[in-house]
């Protein structure tokens, strides 16, 4: 199969201005700028079943035609905090293909009529940064981003922004906040970014596999892009493959694979052969699938993750065998949401440290029966209280893992 | 020194980025530059930064204070920043954190003896099917380092010791 | 008015206007919804989730937009999750729920999550029995804790933000609130979070720390004891206090205040006051007040506070009765009456000055205000209209400031004119150097000293400013004294009246002009008849002075030289000063803490204060002695009580007319609902139950004619070689001894400085830091120079106040030998 995202892996050398244009590079742009009102290029968005990329999955063309258009100027920002534990694609495609990345966001630009786009990458990304910064320098020699693109009358500039450390700032809200030069604090929604986003302005934040997505679309129509994937998902995904698997990596798979496929096929299997005991689908915010050959065989997309119990999330599959304990594994995820809580919310702020006291008990061994049904108690209570989405995915490996491998907790609390 | 002085091109470069009304947006890479100076953002620093995006110095303490990558004390020159997150600890990482603080002598948030490299232990750096892997945070901005070994990284403080400003 | 809009809560049906949040339309309907971070002064941030509701709406057809109805009512559809009652809007149909077991399991989730990092340490908490938390823990929390207290955090739990307000970090619930006060309403973020998570702690790096001069009213707003003031911390607890409503008298703003009163051990069994804290009035300083107001109060109280009478007697100050300290003064006054003066200040009350102005007529004495600024008369005929409210300006209106820097003058009054042009009013600042309210303003006009009447001409003329000012819906001038004296703050008044008038701007609500007064109640002298002169020390020289509330031979030694040749010197005061010291006779006096009476404020509202303490020893109100006086002097006042002194002024001084003490103390619905059952939601403010005040029309709105004199024009001071202008700027926190006695302010005062552009020290070869010499007009000081760019070159700005006698701008020299 020819890769639509990752086509570095096809086509050597595609991060080069040259060899990206020789494939057909900025076609897409071209085509939308001079033959395209940018309304159309929203409805195109809109008929390919594009859906976000970021985790939530939410259609990216129905986001786009929000844009409030009585609200002037408009931003585009694209989301590459990357940041989620498990997820490593984004930096892949911008390394690797980032002109298709760029193009990608250029149109999105110029369908929501953005003169300027922000890249807010993770702060770690420093290295990467310089190098997109150098792209879009040579994006804007050669004519593709500055003014009166294609002899039009439209204009378009990039700029990368670097966060310094904070998972919080991939939420879109904390991201714009951090954006304006602030802590990277979710803001309250509604209003969203559409119509109150970047210095109070409509704003479309995409995620980079999102955007990345977009020149194919536009260039081969929604109808191609609806072929591929299921019904309920259109499309491809890169899946972030990690964990105790033999291969781990990123892998772009049209929705629908299964999960045997991606790890058995691709992941070349787990280490020493073992079973596999489960699944976070989506990071380490992922409820913890219970693993059995139904759900091996089930097909990936947002829909049929969902009848498992979980979300597919970014599709940052960590694969879990039976040397791992999940008392272990969720000690491990709360010290990271406790790490990465900002602090706002109450619930977030103080169940986390509440929960990390606890795991850190039970998985130390001295921790009692009542301190397993306390955290799922104090999960629970998070549940549904949170001023953002952090605090909900801080408990869902909590709560899957106690609920679904009691086993493990009764083992860690023996004494 | 006053960053204003030594850094106008590239204070320029940043400012120009965002709309002047709303300058306040470069206090980060605006702390990326005072970082450099000395590996952590002192006083001075912030407070020339308030002024120049007229916020106060308070404003840039808290944000300083928010983000784990800027520092207000200092540490070794090189900060060896180990991803020990779940992904990358199912791959072997505690046990290389273990192993690479026994070598260097230190435990996890130390500076080794000659100051140039202090140990920590990070979240996740989207690099997890590379792990072992770290970042060093030191004069040169943050480099990635994959598929590591305890080997490989003495051989890369030794190089580091021999790396002029 | 704005749409309302009908809801229901807890099947209660409540009206509300559109856009309110529905934890305030609960409040405004009788329903408490427990709050923490939600503060209906802030924006929403929905952060603590103390608040949590369940919230239905009323489905609508997609297609016609109409509303589903089920059983001929809206069907309403519930959302899965709580929802936050700070965050959320009210809407038609709204169905709000706030007491059924989802919603109180979701706030009693919240309270448990804050106490497993609090320290329960309600018995020395300085907010226990007015801590939310803890009634909310009361209402809500589990009787257990299901946290394992040993793992509790342990974090610092004394440390000074700044001299002023200290933070207990393990008290901290991070509502945010401090910061976002400081930030949204004040305008100066010197506070902020470190860190995060968990982690996160309220930080100000500020030099000096927490510098705002509104740093207590984040005492009253934190919702926890979290912030402390230096004055108050451990030094009652809040159900041991008595209330009584009090006017604050460091400035014309006039906020309302409570002041707090306990009987101490301390005080032998005496009642004291322990902390002024805000009364609200939305039209006068909302639920706020500044730094200045709260703490300097000390000066009632302390061993220099007079307390019997004195007569001279062989060169020295011995005791005397009542009957005979009075009797020698009328003695005195009666033999010398063609050279009686009454000196008295805008410290006192209009009784007290009322009876002054009433003996200096009927004597056939001269009634002189202690004070630089004029222009209190224009202020009765185009002062502000009676409605005035600058909480309601806003877009479309304009605020001209000119020779005044409010933060230094007047705090709250900086506060309101900047939220104004938060709201969008056109904010013009006019001042010679650059002050804090620049940075909202829309036009800065940096001019001259001595061309602030060109200034305000410069109006008349062609600009995009005066366009703005002229068109204005509404438009307010506020002037001051920055670098003017009598004379020139008379002419600048005048100019501004002309100004007003001819653009229209008189006689109305929000319109007219506003006197930045150096002392609380200078309007309320004006109006009774009191008037500055421009030359105090000639009126003195030789005659026989009756001086209530100032001291002018502390103040300057020309003053001071003045008096000594006076033929009599009669002083009425509350603490031993330089000029008791030389006086002939002292008449202690009550302090505003002691007895009742009023003040004008600079908005023209008389206001109502009320005593809350025992008088100290035998002082008496000021009317009462000026009364007992005038009877020696065989002049009939009225001292019994300040009810019908004021009852008497009312009938004589034609714009109080229709007032009367009970008038002033009519209260008003207002909105935030504050007060002490729910300290969640306003703070510890107190609720308004004694008065909101009357104000004063202006001739302009009264219907009189308002003829406005003609502005006298004076020859600019023009510097020559070697020479320098001094001019005088007024300072918050000054060596005065309101604010000298309360120990803890020393650091914001400061010392004494000739602040000057780094141009002009250098052309007299002086450095920053160092000493020297400065003379001008008889007056002779050293100082040392502080270089500061904001003031222009060729100019020495010397604050009043702070030691150096300067009542006007005048030409200076330095230099001259300098002790070390
Ligand atoms: C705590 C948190 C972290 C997130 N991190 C990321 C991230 O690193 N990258 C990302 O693209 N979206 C992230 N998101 C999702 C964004 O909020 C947002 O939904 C997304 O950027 C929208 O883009 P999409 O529609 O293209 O997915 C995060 C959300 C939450 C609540
Ligand atoms: S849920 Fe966590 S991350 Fe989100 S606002 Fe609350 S504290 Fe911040
Ligand atoms: S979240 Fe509503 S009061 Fe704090």
């Amino acid at each position: 199969m020819t890769h639509i995202l990752l086509r570095h892996r096809d086509v050597p050398d595609i991060n080069k201005l040259s060899v990206y244009k020789k494939n057909g590079g900025f076609d897409a742009f071209k085509k939308a700028v001079t033959r395209m009102k940018p309304n159309e290029v929203t409805d195109v968005v809109k008929a390919s079943g594009l859906k976000g990329r970021g985790g939530a999955g939410f259609p990216t063309g129905m986001k786009w035609a929000f844009i409030d258009k009585n609200n002037w100027p408009h931003y585009v920002v694209a989301n590459a905090d990357e940041s989620e534990p498990g997820t490593f694609k984004d930096r892949e495609i911008m390394e690797s293909n980032p002109f298709q990345f760029l193009e990608g966001l250029a149109i999105a630009c110029y369908a929501v009529g953005a003169t300027v786009a922000y890249v807010y990458l993770r702060g770690e990304f420093w290295e990467l940064a310089a190098f997109l910064d150098q792209k879009i320098a040579e994006m804007e020699e050669a004519g593709y981003l500055g003014d009166n693109l294609f002899g039009k009358d439209y204009s378009l500039r990039i700029f990368t922004h670097l966060g310094a450390g904070a998972y919080i700032c991939g939420e879109e809200t904390a991201l714009l906040e951090s954006l304006e030069g602030k802590r990277g604090q979710p803001r309250v929604r509604p209003p969203f970014p559409p119509s109150f986003g970047l210095y109070g302005k409509p704003t479309i934040i995409n995620n980079v596999e999102t955007f990345t997505n977009v020149p194919p679309i536009i260039a081969n129509g929604a109808d191609w892009y609806k072929n591929i994937g299921t019904a309920d998902s259109a499309g491809v995904k890169v899946f972030s493959l990690s964990g105790r698997v033999r291969k781990p990596g990123n892998y772009e798979l049209p929705f629908g694979s299964t999960f045997r496929n991606l790890i058995y096929e691709h992941g070349m299997g787990i280490q020493e052969g073992r079973p596999i005991k489960a699944i976070m689908p989506a990071g380490a915010s992922s409820s913890l699938i219970v693993v059995d050959e139904k759900v091996l065989d089930t097909p990936m997309d947002y829909a049929t993750v969902r009848t498992l119990g979980a979300d597919l999330g970014s599709a940052s599959v960590i694969v879990l065998d039976d040397t791992v304990d999940i008392d272990w594994v969720i000690n491990k995820t709360i010290h990271f949401f406790k790490h990465e809580s900002c602090g706002k919310c109450t619930p977030c702020r103080e169940g986390n440290h509440w929960m990390r006291n606890l795991t850190e008990r039970i998985h130390q061994g001295t921790g009692s029966g009542e301190d397993v049904s306390l955290l799922l108690n104090v999960a629970k209570q998070m549940q549904g209280k949170c001023l953002c989405a952090l605090g909900e995915f801080a408990t869902m490996a909590v709560v899957t893992g106690i609920e679904r491998f009691p086993e493990d907790f009764k083992k860690a609390v023996k004494a | 020194m006053s960053l204003e002085k030594k850094y106008a091109k590239e204070i320029k470069q940043i400012l120009a980025k965002y709309p002047p009304e709303h300058k306040r947006s470069a206090v980060m890479p605006l702390l990326y530059l005072a970082q450099r100076e000395a590996g952590y953002i002192n006083k001075e620093a912030m407070k020339e930064i308030a002024h120049l995006l007229d916020i106060t110095e308070t404003d840039v303490a808290s944000i300083v204070g928010f983000y784990t990558l800027y520092h207000d004390r200092k540490a070794g020159k090189y900060r060896m920043q180990v991803c020990t997150d779940l992904p990358c600890a199912l791959r072997g990482a505690d046990e290389f954190l273990d192993k690479l603080c026994g070598n260097l002598g230190i435990k996890v948030g130390e500076t080794t003896e000659d100051g140039l490299v202090t140990v920590e232990s990070v979240m996740c750096l989207a690099a997890c099917d590379r792990a072992p892997m770290f970042q060093t945070q030191g004069p040169d901005g943050i480099k990635y380092h994959e598929y590591m070994t305890v080997d490989r990284t003495m051989e890369l403080i030794e190089a580091l010791k021999g790396v002029k400003e | 008015m704005s749409k309302q809009v009908n809801l229901t809560i807890n099947g209660k049906q409540v009206t509300a206007p559109e856009g309110m949040t529905v934890a305030d339309a609960a409040k405004l309907a009788g329903i408490d919804i427990p709050v923490f971070c939600h503060h209906p002064k802030l924006e929403p941030v929905g952060m603590c989730r103390m608040c949590l509701v369940e919230i239905g709406r009323p489905m609508r057809d997609r297609n016609t937009g109409q509303f589903v109805m089920e059983n001929g009512q809206p069907k309403i559809q519930f959302m899965p999750k709580l929802e936050t009652a700070c965050t959320n809007r009210v809407e038609e149909g709204l169905v709000v729920l706030t007491t059924t077991e989802k919603a109180v399991d979701g706030q009693r989730g919240t309270v448990e999550f804050l106490l497993t990092s609090h320290p329960l340490d309600c018995p020395i908490c300085d907010k226990g029995g007015e801590c939310p938390l803890q009634n909310l823990t009361m209402a809500h929390g589990p009787g257990k804790s299901r946290f394992n207290y040993n793992e509790k955090q342990h974090l610092d739990k004394m440390i000074p933000l700044g001299e002023l307000i200290y933070l207990d970090r393990e008290r901290c619930i991070q509502c945010a609130r401090c910061i976002r006060f400081q930030d949204e309403v004040a305008g100066e973020a010197v506070l902020g979070f470190d860190d995060r998570g968990r982690y996160t702690q309220i930080i100000s790096v500020s030099d000096p720390g927490f510098d705002s001069v509104f740093s207590g009213n984040t005492t009253d707003i934190c919702p926890v004891g979290a912030l402390t003031t230096t004055d108050f911390r451990f030094g009652a607890r809040p159900w041991e206090l008595d209330a009584q409503a009090s006017i604050c008298t460091q400035c014309p703003v006039g906020c309302n205040t409570t002041l707090n009163i306990r009987r101490e051990a301390k005080a032998g069994g005496e009642v004291v006051v322990k902390r002024v804290m805000p009364r609200q009035n939305e039209e006068v300083n909302e639920i706020w007040l500044c730094d200045k107001g709260r703490f300097t109060y000390h000066y009632t109280e302390g061993k220099e506070r007079l307390t019997k009478p004195m007569v001279r007697r062989d060169g020295k100050l011995a005791r005397a009765s009542w009957d005979a300290a009075t009797k020698f003064a009328a003695e005195k006054f009666n033999a010398h009456k063609k050279d009686f003066v009454v000196l008295a200040s805008g410290r006192l009350s209009n009784e007290d000055l009322f009876n002054l102005k009433s003996l200096a007529d009927t004597a056939g004495g001269e009634a002189i205000l202690y004070s630089d600024m004029g222009g209190g008369e224009l202020t009765q005929l185009v002062g502000v209209g009676a409605g005035t409210n600058l909480g309601r300006m806003g877009k479309g209106d304009a605020i001209l400031v000119i020779a005044s820097d409010l933060y230094e003058e007047a705090p709250i009054w900086w506060l309101r004119v900047k939220q104004a042009a938060d709201r969008g009013a056109t904010l013009i600042v006019a001042n010679p150097r650059t002050t804090k309210l620049d940075r909202f303003a829309k036009y800065h006009i940096h001019y001259a000293y001595g061309d602030e009447i060109k200034t305000i001409h410069d109006f008349g003329k062609k600009s995009r400013i005066s366009d703005e000012f002229a068109k204005a819906k509404n438009a307010v001038i506020f002037y001051g004294s920055e670098g003017l004296g009598v004379n020139g703050t008379s002419a600048l008044a005048s100019a501004c009246a002309v100004l007003l008038k001819e653009s229209g701007h008189a006689g109305n609500a929000n319109n007219g002009l506003i006197g930045v007064w150096q002392r609380a109640n200078d309007q309320g002298a004006f109006e009774i008849g009191f008037r500055p002169v421009p030359n105090l020390e000639k009126a003195l020289k030789g005659k026989a002075v009756y001086i209530a509330g100032a001291d002018p031979v502390g103040d300057d030694p020309n003053l001071a030289k003045a008096l000594e040749s006076a033929k009599f010197v009669a002083v009425q005061e509350l603490r031993e000063t330089a000029t008791t010291e030389i006086a002939d006779v002292v008449l202690p006096a009550q302090a505003f803490t002691e007895r009742e009476g009023t003040f004008v404020s600079g908005e023209r509202r008389v206001q109502r204060y009320h005593a809350a303490v025992a008088p100290k020893g035998d002082s008496k109100p000021d009317y009462a002695i000026t009364a007992m006086l005038a009877k020696q002097m065989g002049v009939i006042l009225q001292g019994t009580s300040a009810t019908v002194v004021f009852d008497i002024l009312s009938n004589s001084v034609e714009a109080f007319n229709e007032l009367s003490y009970d008038a002033l103390a009519q209260v008003r619905e207002q909105w935030p609902i504050v007060g002490r059952s729910d300290m969640y939601y306003g703070g510890t403010t107190y609720e308004n139950t004694k008065g909101m005040g009357v104000q004063l029309l202006p001739m302009a709105q009264a219907g009189g004619t308002v003829r406005i004199p003609k502005v006298r024009k004076e020859a600019a001071l023009r510097p020559k070689e070697k020479e320098l202008l001094a001019v005088p700027a007024n300072k918050l926190y000054d060596l005065g001894v309101t604010v000298r006695t309360a120990g803890f302010l020393d650091g914001r005062i400061g010392e004494m400085m000739i602040s000057m552009h780094p141009s002009t020290a250098k052309k007299f070869g002086v450095e920053d830091g160092r000493k020297v010499k400065i003379s001008f007009d008889g007056v002779s000081a050293e100082a040392p120079v502080r270089l500061d760019e904001t003031v222009a070159s060729g100019v020495a700005l010397i604050r009043r106040g702070m030691g150096i006698a300067i009542h006007e701008p005048v030409i200076a020299k330095i230099g001259g030998r300098v002790k070390s």
